[in-house]
């Protein structure tokens, strides 16, 4: 009897322990997120889990929701994780209706075939900025909206500048810029700070040089790009950049600067409001010869991902609409410290905060990187561009042999 | 099972018994196929948690590296079947040489320093004087310490221009070593690092395993004439080899797929120059904008041969030494 009731309970062990797992596997494959249009929930993935449900923007997106006539659920992703998630939920056919990511990864996404482009989904990007829209532009097709822009400037600390006895406003160009790092070191102040590291930050804060020595992302092995190399390499040599660019993050780098003993930090339009409390001013980013650099556009994009029912996009559209144009964003764009992506919604921004005007400035002249039809080749050339600038910066290779050795592996790779 | 001799003799002499041996014993037969089954009822959960969460895994893994996945065929699903290419393409990689290069000197310098400091301490702690009880539990902190938080304050302590050893090291004349920017010194530093923190497991490990070795063998060795450091290298280091291989072993397979240190305090680099086969896969993967998952299983794959291996030899050693 005893042995009964044992072999009883073991099959109902085992039994449940089938059923179990086989209910989480079908959980997981059902695929069938979509048909929740006829009970209205609308999903809605972003990258900003700093901001919960009662957040500013957390109402703003449930109000959009509510407005197209659907309840939206939201969630908001570390921005490192979100690519993967989305291409996990691709796979599985439970794309999120609207998915905000990163403008560099709107051409993965585009060419992994899990996003749908304006001429599907019936989006309109009507006076969006042309060179704000760049990074969504794939082969002639776009395929998302930006929410906004944020981009890098030249903060700089006037105490210091004084003290060594600069004017701001002399720094137009890679020779007075350094004459001014040099004026500062005599001093005994530090001169510039940036991020010089191997992933995508280190890529970002170098272009506005790269591209300001009016370099192509398609050459880095040209004369220009190895001036561009070569500026940073001097300043790190002469002492006017610390050693510790080669391992700083934007965030520790900012840090540096708000130590107070540098004159420049090199910095997104996300430490606006931290540097007016220390009382640093901001200028454009000096080209080699004069004038504003073309400086790299950050910024999330809204992309609507591929539905099994055609039915969402409408009013998936109408969510979109309603975040992405006219006071709605020039709220949130406030919020988030971005720039709007239009001339007019730029200008309703400056109406309400005059000291935008440097960023709108340098927004203007503003690039996407994955622009000019260079879409998924940008990764594997941003890879290989801040490999050689840390090559080149902590010396275990020239300039002109990490450029070279980069556009080699850059070669290598997209022939592949 | 039992021969009947009365069964030989093909009679009705004892019908009764022959009844009673043959259904006795099948009797024996289906309680001996119940108990089976119990067995195999109980097995199962366990049979299915190992099926869907270590075999399913790794086979996906192994597919992942048997194919080649861009982000659309990763999606779709419908990779072309490529065989060895993928680990041809990684071992001809110019990353691969030096990435088992830095792989093999930071597990072995690791887990042998490790062992040592760690063997050391055991013995001064076994000396049992006042307060070794709380001077071992701070002992444990590095261990204890979320990673992040290690390899954070690591990375500060070892800031060029500002961290504190490097004006340790100035103030004794020594200048400055650029300990996570220069391609000569992040090995070193992330070493420096992996060996604090990996300190405190063989402490504790060593330590209970001295707790196992019987006191009268000192006691006659010191009879015998013999001093502390005969007692140490003939008596307490012998006795500990078993407990000696499990630490190896456990450390040489936890350090080989180190990861978080090296990455928060240098991310593999200046220039790959402290680029271990983790980070590697993990760079391959997840560390520029267009996943390569491909390689990055590949990558990692090769990671799970060695550390198969490694665990191979340690079964072998654990036998000999059972013997």
């Amino acid at each position: 009897m005893r042995t009964k009731t044992v072999v009883r309970i073991g099959a109902l062990v085992a039994a449940a322990s089938v059923v179990a797992g086989l209910t989480g596997c079908s959980a997981q494959s059902s695929g069938s997120g979509s048909s929740d249009a006829a009970s209205g929930t609308y999903t809605f993935w972003d990258p900003y889990p700093q901001y919960d449900a009662s957040s500013a923007w957390g109402k703003l997106v449930a109000q959009c929701g509510t407005e197209a006539g659907v309840t939206v659920k939201r969630t908001g992703y570390d921005t490192s994780d979100l690519t993967n998630k989305a291409l996990l939920a691709g796979q599985q056919g439970k794309s999120p209706d609207v998915l905000l990511v990163d403008n560099p990864v709107v051409s993965t996404l585009a060419q992994s075939g899990i996003l749908t482009d304006t001429a599907t989904s019936g989006l309109e990007t009507g006076d969006i900025a042309e060179n704000i829209l760049g990074a969504g532009v794939i082969d002639g097709k776009t395929y998302g909206v930006p929410i906004g822009a944020n981009t890098l400037a030249l903060y700089y600390n006037p105490k210091v500048l004084e003290a060594a006895g600069v004017d701001p406003s002399s720094v137009q160009d890679w020779d007075s810029l350094t004459a001014a790092l040099a004026k500062v070191k005599a001093a005994g102040k530090k001169g510039i700070t940036f991020s010089g590291i191997n992933t995508e930050e280190g890529s970002f804060q170098f272009l506005p040089w790269f591209w300001g020595a009016d370099a192509d992302l398609t050459k880095l092995d040209s004369a220009k790009a190895e001036e561009a190399l070569d500026l940073w390499k001097g300043w790190i040599d002469e002492g006017y950049a610390p050693n510790s660019v080669i391992q700083n993050t934007q965030t520790t780098s900012w840090q540096e600067f708000q130590s107070g003993d540098f004159a420049f930090g090199e910095n997104g339009t996300w430490q606006k409001d931290a540097a007016k409390e220390m009382g640093a001013g901001v200028i454009t980013i000096p080209a080699k010869d004069g004038g504003a650099a073309p400086v790299p556009t950050g910024g999330e994009f809204f992309t609507i991902p591929v539905q099994k029912d055609d039915a969402r996009y409408a009013t998936t559209k109408k969510i979109v609409e309603c975040l992405s144009s006219g006071d709605n964003v020039v709220k949130t764009d406030n919020t988030l410290n971005y720039i709007a992506a239009s001339k007019d919604l730029q200008q309703q921004q400056l109406s309400g905060n005059a000291d935008l005007k440097t960023w709108v400035e340098a927004v203007g002249a503003a690039r996407a990187r994955t622009g000019d039809n260079l879409g998924v080749k940008y990764p594997v050339i941003s890879e290989q561009l801040w490999t050689a600038v840390q090559k080149a910066e902590s010396g275990s290779a020239s300039p002109s042999d990490a450029l070279q050795a980069a556009q080699q592996a850059v070669d290598d790779k997209l022939q592949k | 099972m039992t021969t009947d001799t009365t069964s030989l003799r093909p009679s009705a002499a004892r019908p009764r018994a022959e009844d009673t041996s043959s259904s006795a014993r099948s009797r024996r037969a289906h309680a001996q196929r119940r108990a089976q089954l119990t067995a195999w009822a109980f097995l199962a959960p366990v049979a299915l948690y190992l099926v869907l969460f270590y075999a399913y895994p790794l086979w996906k893994n192994i597919e992942l590296s048997l194919k080649h996945y861009t982000v659309a065929s990763f999606v779709s699903g419908n990779a072309p079947f490529v065989g060895l290419q993928n680990f041809v393409d990684v071992f001809s990689s110019s990353t691969f040489a030096p990435a088992i290069w830095h792989t093999a000197v930071f597990v072995l310098v690791s887990i042998l320093v490790q062992f040592a400091l760690g063997l050391a301490l055991a013995v001064f702690f076994h000396n049992h004087f006042p307060l070794s009880g709380l001077l071992r539990a701070l002992f444990l902190v590095p261990w204890l310490l979320p990673l992040l938080v290690s390899a954070s304050t690591w990375s500060w302590m070892m800031n060029s221009d500002s961290g504190i050893v490097n004006a340790f090291l100035e103030s004794v004349g020594i200048g400055q070593i650029n300990w996570l920017t220069s391609p000569d010194w992040s090995l070193f530093a992330v070493l420096v690092a992996n060996i604090w923190i990996g300190i405190p497991f063989n402490l504790v490990i060593m330590y209970s395993g001295l707790q196992g070795i019987p006191g009268e063998l000192y006691e006659a060795a010191s009879l015998d004439g013999a001093n502390g450091w005969q007692r140490f290298w003939r008596i307490t280091f012998p006795l500990l080899r078993p407990v000696t291989a499990i630490t190896l072993l456990l450390g040489f397979v936890y350090t080989l797929k180190v990861f978080d240190i090296i990455w928060i305090m240098t991310k593999g680099g200046p220039s790959g120059s402290s680029t271990t086969l983790a980070i590697w896969s993990y760079q391959l993967g997840f560390g520029s904008l267009l996943p390569d998952f491909s390689s990055a299983a590949t990558v990692g794959n090769v990671l799970i041969v060695i550390a198969l291996v490694v665990g191979l030899i340690y079964a072998r050693v654990q036998r000999r030494l059972e013997v």
